[in-house]
């Protein structure tokens, strides 16, 4: 354990319900623990930004998180209840890179759909308005896999959002995205929050956890690090592991003097 | 040389006359062999694509007994089909021995394996791609299942005809359960066979340049597939 590590319960985004939480959550795999001890709360409507060095267990805590991963022990709740699977279906989730099914565009969308039990006029309704949100009206007839990746990753936000998820998951969505096409991806993940999706965000980047973010936890190691406020863990982190990494230095635990780059 | 000639010759004019006993053998043929891989398709591509979707006990065991089932010996399917029809057989009854609904079965018992085993690898491949996204979706097993086929349609047709090409140039099995019977199961291969035997090389020539022809039709369709699949990145 570091002993930079500040109990996520000392940042508590008070006045808000908990849409979901986690209690001693660990993942152990080839004997190794990868996520160690990770207790969290996700308030309703908050956009709860996950950061640390790559390696640090920030996907694997979100597939957790998602219930994609059966946790080696811990419990995560949702709404005060077990994640089952009609709690999964209020959730969505997008990947770092977009999995497009080998449809058309429209397809895609429908498919996303058709699996929550929307049909008829509503599917077509609701269709319609994802291919608007999303710009790709023009693009709703072509295969999905020749789209440009941030076109692929716009018809990933549009399809997780379809089924207006309570909470969205997002795995780095503007990693390998040029400008153009991560701010496309910012202003859809502002939408969602404006029509009151809460988010959780793995981000390399501090400058989009600072436009988006409400709350960051800092991972390290698997455990987490240090949480609180974006702007205050950025302009003033506590941990020796956030410390570094925002320095731009390598932080290994074994080595305190950590090098800079 | 000019033996050779003379034969090729008299088999492509065989060919363009249009001759009514060559039409009927190549339409039964193409009858037995397109009921056998649509049967060998409604069994081997779920079958394939529920043990390359899905985890269970004894799925390795599943997995290596449909890949050594690909390679069954015709004739041994045959002659197990015929122990299966004959009067004496459990299925005597039926009185399907010596007609080309047994030279369906047989045939699907060949192309079943080969049709099963190669949708589980495709639709295992596409699984892994598609795996995490169902899972967040919250995609039923059912639906699972027919968007993988779906998804795979065009890797799945390629996979319908390697059974075809498999079963249309099948000899050992439909001549066992067929008996290669005049007007009734007389099919290409079996003619083939038979004619070279008697020495009538221009029949067994002509329906050997038919099978050819057919191989060549099937590749450009393949070609055609893979390239239409290529172009919308479905492969």
């Amino acid at each position: 354990m570091s002993e930079a590590l500040i109990d996520i319960t000392n940042h508590k985004p008070a006045a808000r319900e908990t849409l979901l939480s986690a209690q001693g959550l660990c993942f152990d795999a080839r004997g190794q623990r990868l996520i160690d001890s990770v207790n969290l709360e996700v308030a309703t409507g908050r956009c709860t930004v996950i950061m640390g060095a790559n390696g640090s267990g920030k996907s694997l805590l979100l597939r957790l998180l998602h219930g994609l991963i059966t946790p080696s022990a811990g419990t995560i709740n949702w709404r005060g209840g077990s994640l089952d699977h009609v709690a999964r279906l209020q959730q969505a989730m997008v990947f770092q890179r977009p999995v497009m099914l080998r449809r058309s565009v429209a397809a895609n969308l429908r498919f996303a759909l058709k699996v929550r039990g929307v049909h008829g006029a509503e599917r077509k309704t609701r269709e319609a308005e994802a291919l608007a949100l999303a710009k790709l009206e023009n693009l709703k007839d072509k295969p999905a896999r020749v789209l440009s990746g941030g076109e692929q990753q716009r018809l990933a936000m549009a399809r997780a959002l379809i089924s207006t998820p309570a909470l969205l998951f997002l795995d780095e969505p503007t990693a390998s995205l040029d400008p153009a096409s991560s701010l496309a991806i910012e202003r859809l993940i502002e939408t969602a929050r404006e029509n009151g999706t809460t988010i959780v965000l793995v981000t390399h980047d501090a400058g989009q956890a600072r436009r988006l973010g409400d709350d960051l936890l800092f991972l390290h190691n698997g455990q987490i690090a240090e949480a609180g406020p974006v702007t205050r863990i950025l302009e003033a982190p506590q941990s020796e592991a956030a410390q570094a990494w925002l320095g731009g230095r390598i932080f290994v635990p074994d080595n305190p003097k950590s090098e800079t780059i | 040389m000019d033996s050779f000639s003379g034969i090729l010759m008299e088999a492509i004019e065989l060919i363009l006359s249009w001759d009514s006993d060559v039409i009927e053998i190549i339409m039964l043929s193409l009858r037995v062999t397109l009921c056998a891989v649509l049967l060998a398709c409604v069994i081997g591509l779920p079958l394939g694509a529920i043990v390359g979707a899905f985890r269970f006990p004894m799925r390795t065991g599943v997995v290596v007994v449909m890949n050594t089932l690909m390679g069954l010996p015709p004739v041994v399917v045959g002659l197990l089909v015929y122990l299966m029809l004959s009067a004496s057989g459990p299925m005597g009854v039926l009185g399907l021995l010596y007609t080309p609904t047994a030279m369906i079965i047989a045939q699907t018992i060949l192309v079943t394996p080969i049709v099963a085993a190669l949708t589980r690898q495709v639709i295992e491949d596409l699984n892994l791609e598609y795996s995490e996204q169902f899972a967040s979706l919250g995609v039923r097993p059912i639906e699972r299942i027919f968007a993988l086929l779906w998804d795979a349609r065009y890797s799945l047709l390629t996979v319908a005809l390697a059974g075809f090409g498999r079963a249309v140039a099948e000899v050992g099995a439909v001549i066992i359960v067929g008996g290669n019977i005049n007007h009734v199961t007389r099919v290409m291969t079996t003619t083939i066979a038979l004619e070279t035997s008697k020495g009538n090389l221009q029949l067994a020539l002509a329906l050997g340049l038919i099978l050819l022809l057919i191989a060549v039709v099937v590749n450009i369709l393949l070609m055609a597939i893979r390239g239409t699949a290529a172009r919308a990145a479905y492969v």
